[in-house]
């Protein structure tokens, strides 16, 4: 069920369940997202991160209640998807029909294409000719156009090179401080995670947690997370 | 060919070039040969009842449309599989219930001059067709791409996925007349699939569909005329002749 939540949270989830047949992918799951704060989700593969994005956007049937602000906007950028080699759409096309979708008669596409380091002729390039990192950035633009308040990010590292990667991370840092987005992210890297989140979401088969990184991102608690000694760097800055 | 019956002709042409170019971006274009075999039945049946044998294929594609919407959100199948049930039931069924002469216009199309009604029909459908694949591109290509992005973005990806069908459905019951049950999915596709090969982006894409498929309905009624032959079976092979051309295209431009 998804109603609004109240005015100081962009988002409110309560007694989250998520169910395939028989098999439980997320249990009883209880947490608050301040607006413009920035939310880690952690945990091991199978752990139901992308169920859980999936669910926060209305894609999966789900248990228990999701409330969204009134007047969210959403920006999704989803982990990987599968694309034919010879699709005949460009990412310029792609980025048009956002713009078409949103009501916006004229978009300045490099406003959009700036920041996520694609030069205009890549993004005139079909889609599926495009590299897992370009593409990976041009689902960050797309999600741009739609102006949105809220972004929900799965792995939006994964595929990209490393200054690509610091360049990724940096930029939705920035969107998050200086626009004051709300966002929510999936990451392996837990040195970006101690960085950049004000909260972390940890999810495994033994437990679920939420917290400030300091709280979370403890030995103990990551071994009792993903079952074996995690190390990370922490960055000085 | 009447000057009237040639326009709707073209009109049905531009339809299947727009609704083919979706089929084959999304990768359902396997599914327009089997879901053209679900109007046999509703041909039998409306002939049965000694209603327009058209009305009966537009109920039974509108149907299996539906069904088709319904069994990809239920059983989780992939829209070709869930057609692939249908088609089996179909033809079944289509078989036992359109018989003799009646089965080989089904099957092939081309009996007698277009009625009034008729004319009508294929106009107003092939003009809402075009309306609402050149109003619902944006979000067809957004949905394409990821219906989960598609969510976000406000577009009701299940409404928009179910209008899809029905209007794939009906370009299928516009061609029942010129080419039948099993060559109107030809017509959807081949055009389109040669389009893809020839295209860099979308509007290109769109275009060349509806430019292959309008020649090739022209050219192969033209031809047909000429040879007094029914035009359908000439209309898919002009198709695929514009096909095979572009194979030969794109080996030479690869050459150079």
């Amino acid at each position: 069920m998804m109603i609004d939540a109240s005015a100081e949270n962009e988002l409110e989830v309560s007694h989250l369940s998520v169910h395939f047949d028989a098999t439980r992918v997320l249990t009883d799951l209880s947490f608050n997202v301040a607006k413009g704060s920035s939310v880690a989700i952690i945990g091991p593969n199978g752990a139901g991160k992308t169920v859980l994005l999936r669910a926060l956007i209305g894609s999966l049937q789900f248990s228990g209640t999701v409330r969204w602000t009134k007047g969210v906007r959403i920006g999704y950028v989803p982990q990987k998807l599968d694309l034919e080699r010879d699709i005949p759409i460009t990412g310029v096309d792609f980025l048009s029909a956002r713009a078409a979708v949103a009501h916006k008669p004229a978009v300045d596409f490099s406003s959009v294409l700036a920041p996520v380091g694609i030069p205009l002729e890549v993004a005139q390039q079909p889609i599926g000719t495009m590299s897992g990192g370009q593409f990976q950035r041009l689902l960050i633009a797309f999600a741009l156009v739609g102006d949105p308040n809220v972004l929900l990010l799965d792995e939006p590292t994964a595929g990209v090179d490393e200054p690509g990667q610091e360049h990724l991370n940096e930029l939705v840092r920035r969107l998050q401080k200086n626009q004051g987005l709300t966002v929510l992210f999936i990451s392996h890297e837990l040195s970006i995670v101690y960085k950049n989140a004000d909260y972390v979401l940890c999810l495994s088969r033994a437990r679920t947690c939420f917290g400030p990184p300091r709280t979370i991102l403890t030995p103990d608690l990551l071994r009792e997370i993903y079952g074996s000694e995690v190390s990370y760097h922490v960055h000085d800055n | 060919m009447t000057i009237e019956a040639l326009v709707v002709a073209i009109a049905m042409a531009v339809a299947a070039g727009l609704i083919g170019s979706f089929a084959v971006m999304k990768g359902i274009s396997l599914a327009a040969d089997p879901l053209s075999h679900v109007a046999l039945p509703g041909i039998g049946i409306a002939l049965a009842l000694h209603v327009h044998p058209v009305f009966g294929a537009v109920v039974a594609l509108a149907f299996g449309a539906l069904l088709v919407w319904a069994l990809e959100d239920r059983a989780r199948a992939t829209t070709e599989s869930a057609i692939g049930v249908l088609f089996s039931a179909a033809l079944a069924v289509g078989s036992i219930t359109t018989t003799g002469e009646d089965l080989i216009d089904a099957l092939f199309g081309g009996a007698g001059a277009l009625s009034l009604s008729e004319k009508v029909f294929g106009l107003s459908v092939a003009s809402a067709i075009v309306v609402f694949i050149l109003t619902s591109k944006n979000s067809l290509v957004v949905m394409m791409v990821s219906p989960d992005v598609a969510r976000t973005a406000g577009i009701k990806v299940r409404r928009l996925d179910l209008l899809y069908l029905e209007a794939f459905a009906l370009t299928i019951a516009l061609g029942l007349r010129y080419l039948g049950v099993l060559l109107m999915g030809a017509l959807i596709i081949i055009p389109a699939v040669t389009a893809k090969r020839l295209s860099q982006g979308l509007n290109s894409m769109l275009w060349f569909s509806v430019a292959l498929s309008v020649l090739s309905t022209a050219l192969g009624s033209a031809i047909a005329a000429h040879l007094h032959r029914e035009a359908g079976p000439i209309i898919v092979l002009v198709a695929t002749g514009l096909f095979l051309l572009s194979l030969l295209a794109r080996r030479q431009r690869s050459a150079n």
